[in-house]
């Protein structure tokens, strides 16, 4: 039997950094907000101390602060035409689970996307004619442009305390920073992170072969640090346990070490934990949602939390997902091209090169999440795409975030996995070794997407979500030229072996690449070319918001949760301020 | 007084469980010392036979191999940490979806192993199929096969050049490699990595990692430091 609760202003589903920004946004407007979270509450001081934290078997490799496929996974097929397997183990994408979501186990790295990515088709169309877009290819504007998203970037670098140096101030190119980057209004509010060795010999060489390196904007905080909202954080330690952990140092910033605890004491707000949303309530007459249903994980009953707004911030798999099982907004079909929920879903492909140095020592141990040196020269439409035959790019970055030893063994080409001369190249190069990533852009194509599987259940028995999802022949064109790069700057830095790693084949479900997926519900100008308006307002219900890069209408050659903050502060900013006063579509046609 | 920790590792729980496990790892092939014998058999088995803990224990050695750089896998205590993981959640397929139908993978790993099977029943599956396998093909069971033989039998293995019967020949070669340097790696709280050897061997520092001042000062030097485990700071 369903439970129905009292009523609320609003609802929010899933409290990781985007519901974390919107409960806070809410609050502070004087709502009464309810959060449904299906994991449980984290108590950082208790459940990220010394020394269980640094514990790489148990949250790195079995990935104790994720999302438990047990539960709910998702099914991966590569084309229309095939059959569909479950992920029955997390790899390449790690979705989170609990208070703070996917930002308890992030690195931190903090880059905004350039101005072009938020209004690609455009453009690519003025630059190169829109003849030379291929067909398949399914990019759009995302309807709101990076100047309008420009304070809502700055106010999450100022919640997060942000480490870095601008390359942009008002138009000003600033020497050290990013020159591509859009113009910022100032400042980072902290100075870039302390550059490791293997850092230092790629900015040296990145500069000699006349690119433009720059420190990797990090929500590692490179000093003690109080944000607007008041909380404080400590100095980053370099301890190279930020990716797939909880900070000890509280230096990383995460919903639970900026937002909770303002969260903590607003009136208005509530959070139920360990609630799993299964519906959203939705009144197909008057195209409005009632509310959530969810279950209780802990006793199993089921209950239904009435509310005048509905906000979506189960990241992407669970915003499509909820939009699919509640029936709001047409289901794509990539047969026909015709609907829009589960349109354009994203990845990333991220190739790397080893580099490898007899006589360096670069104690890959010392590190921090968005510990980085970059070149954007190859990102976005930075350089002239004209004779390339693919559109897109990525950051090249060294990046010193971690030298687990599980995880981090580099040998060059040719080693084998085990035995004595796996043993002796192991050890020979575990503290001499570089890696450079290339942070490649994902853009739509017309068969990638995501629909109902027909076939695997969730432990509710209701459907999982299906990823059709391929690489193209643009995604790895583009890997190859970026790998290219990446390996002149690896000569550059006079390394023994320079080793590129391609990503090669389908796409694969368990070597880990990025947790920045991106589509299923995105955003646009009109109901038929997207699921929310520019505000990220449900087309279908006007008081149902998704917020995330599940928005996103392609992938951009960056790290996400700046941009996916970013809108959900603009939302808010239009809920806050338009919306409440008017409950309507903020967009007419 | 020795507490149940100090005990275990002082060698005591030896007597007490002194079983046909002992005996069959001591007659094991390639052992190299008499204090190797007695690290690999110092403790108790939780989920596997003693004799898939022999095949394991040749299989891991092969792996990690004992030379100046550690002792082998075995005496580092990765067979220990492999039966302590198989009989604990992971064995038994925690956070891992089991519902069906389930598709044999036809060499498509890009989807990850699809088995119907928890690790502790996959990997006991891959050690029966893996010992048959040895004795119809070449007279011997895997834990009597000499190195070369061994060393060639995981080749084949790995590339996918033998097919077993009753499971994905490449995803159990695949989980016994992870699981092995799983336990070659970890913290040794988790019974592998015996004296931290493996982090001995690659100068890896442990715990507890705060290096805010090391960071610039040891930039291009080598940072040396006597390596410290989880339990070096109970
Ligand atoms: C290892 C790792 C490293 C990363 N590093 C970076 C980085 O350096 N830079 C960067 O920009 N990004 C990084 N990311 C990605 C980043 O963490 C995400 O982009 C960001 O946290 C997404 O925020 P979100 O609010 O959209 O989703 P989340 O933070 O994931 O929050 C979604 C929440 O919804 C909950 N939920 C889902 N479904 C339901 C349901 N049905 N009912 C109730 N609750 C539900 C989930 O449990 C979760 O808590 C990394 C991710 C990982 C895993
Ligand atoms: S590297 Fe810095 S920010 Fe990351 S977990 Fe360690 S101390 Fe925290």
């Amino acid at each position: 039997m369903v439970q129905v609760l009292k009523s609320t202003d609003a609802v929010i589903v899933g409290l990781g950094w985007t519901g974390a920004i919107m409960a806070r946004e809410l609050t502070r407007a004087g709502l009464q907000v309810v959060a449904l979270e299906r994991g449980p509450d984290r108590n950082p001081a208790e459940d990220f101390a010394l020394p269980a934290i640094r514990d790489e078997l148990r949250y790195s490799v079995r990935q104790e602060l994720m999302q438990d496929p047990k539960m709910e996974t998702v099914t991966l097929r590569h084309r229309l035409d095939g059959e569909a397997r479950p992920v029955r183990r997390f790899g390449s994408f790690l979705p989170g689970d609990g208070v703070g979501g996917m930002g308890t186990h992030w690195n931190g790295n903090t880059f905004r996307f350039l101005p072009s990515d938020h209004r690609l088709r455009s453009h690519l169309g003025e630059r190169y004619g829109r003849a030379s877009i291929p067909e398949d290819m399914t990019i759009q504007d995302w309807g709101v442009t990076y100047e309008e998203l420009e304070p809502h970037y700055s106010r999450f670098e100022a919640l997060c305390g942000v480490s870095g140096k601008a390359g942009n101030i008002a138009g000003k190119i600033q020497a050290g920073g990013n020159p591509f980057e859009g113009p910022r209004s100032g400042e980072y509010p902290n100075a870039p992170l302390v550059a490791s060795h293997a850092n230092e010999l790629f900015r040296r060489a990145a500069g000699e072969i006349g690119l433009h390196p720059f420190p990797a904007p990090a929500s590692n905080a490179s000093a003690p640090y109080v944000n607007p909202e008041g909380t404080q954080l400590g100095a980053c330690q370099y301890c190279g346990h930020c990716d797939r952990f909880g900070c000890e140092a509280n230096a990383k910033a995460t919903p639970l070490s900026t937002l909770a605890p303002s969260l903590r004491q607003a009136s208005g707000f509530r959070k139920v934990t360990n609630a799993y949303a299964t519906r959203v309530l939705y009144d197909a007459k008057t195209r409005r949602a009632t509310g959530v249903r969810y279950i209780d994980l802990r006793s199993g009953e089921t209950y239904d939390q009435p509310a005048d707004i509905v906000v979506l911030s189960a990241w992407v798999f669970g915003n499509t997902r909820l939009m699919l099982l509640s029936g709001i907004g047409e289901p794509y079909d990539a047969r026909t091209g015709k609907g829009v929920v589960g349109k354009n879903y994203c990845y990333q492909i991220q190739p790397t090169v080893q580099a490898f140095f007899k006589d360096e020592e670069l104690n890959p141990f010392m590190g921090a999440g968005g510990l980085g040196m970059v070149v954007d020269d190859f990102n976005g439409d930075n350089f002239d795409h004209a004779k390339l035959g693919f559109f897109g790019g990525g950051y090249i970055s060294q990046n010193s975030t971690n030298g687990r030893p599980i995880s981090f063994r580099p040998t060059p080409p040719g080693t084998p996995a085990w035995g004595a001369a796996w043993k002796r190249e192991t050890a020979n190069w575990y503290r001499r070794t570089a890696t450079m990533l290339c942070e490649g852009t994902n853009y739509p194509n017309r068969t990638n997407a995501l629909d109902l599987d027909p076939t695997y259940r969730d432990m509710f028995g209701q459907p999982l979500l299906r990823m059709t999802f391929n690489f193209t022949q643009n995604d790895r064109t583009m890997a190859d030229f970026l790998l290219g790069k990446a390996a002149d700057i690896g000569r550059a830095m006079n390394a023994t072996i320079v080793a590129p790693q391609p990503r090669k084949g389908d796409f694969n479900v368990v070597s880990y690449q990025s947790s920045h997926n991106t589509g299923g519900t995105i955003m646009g100008h009109t109901p038929a070319d997207s699921v929310v308006n520019r505000y990220l307002q449900s087309w279908d219900a006007h008081n149902v918001f998704v917020l995330g890069s599940s928005v996103f209408p392609q992938n951009a050659g960056y790290n996400p949760t700046a941009a996916a903050a970013a809108v959900t502060y603009w939302c808010a900013d239009a809920l806050v301020k338009q919306y409440l006063k008017a409950p309507a579509p903020l967009v007419q046609l | 007084m020795l507490d149940r920790r100090g005990f275990m590792l002082s060698g005591g729980v030896l007597a007490l469980t002194q079983t046909d496990a002992t005996a069959a790892v001591d007659a094991g092939p390639d052992k190299s010392s008499a204090a190797a014998q007695t690290s690999a058999a110092a403790e108790p088995l939780y989920a596997l036979t003693a004799g898939e803990a022999e095949v394991l224990t040749a299989v891991v050695d092969a792996f990690i191999p004992a030379d100046d750089l550690s002792p082998s896998g075995s005496d580092c205590g990765v067979v220990v940490f492999i039966d302590r993981q198989l009989a604990g959640s992971y064995g038994a397929g925690a956070r891992l979806y089991q519902d069906g139908p389930f598709q044999p993978s036809n060499g498509q790993v890009q989807f990850g192993p699809q088995s119907p099977l928890a690790p502790l029943q996959f990997i006991q599956l891959g050690i029966a199929e893996l010992d048959a396998w040895s004795t119809a093909n070449s007279g011997t069971p895997v834990k009597q096969l000499p190195k070369p033989e061994l060393n060639a039998l995981l080749q084949q293995l790995e590339s996918g050049k033998i097919a077993l019967p009753r499971i994905d020949a490449r995803a159990f070669f695949g989980a016994l490699l992870q699981l092995a340097m799983e336990g070659f790696f970890a913290d040794p709280i988790y019974g592998g990595n015996r004296d931290k050897a493996s982090w001995r061997m690659i100068g890896y520092p442990g715990l507890p990692a705060t290096y805010a001042k090391a960071i610039r000062q040891y930039r291009g030097r080598r940072y040396q430091a006597e390596p410290r485990s989880i339990a070096d700071f109970l």
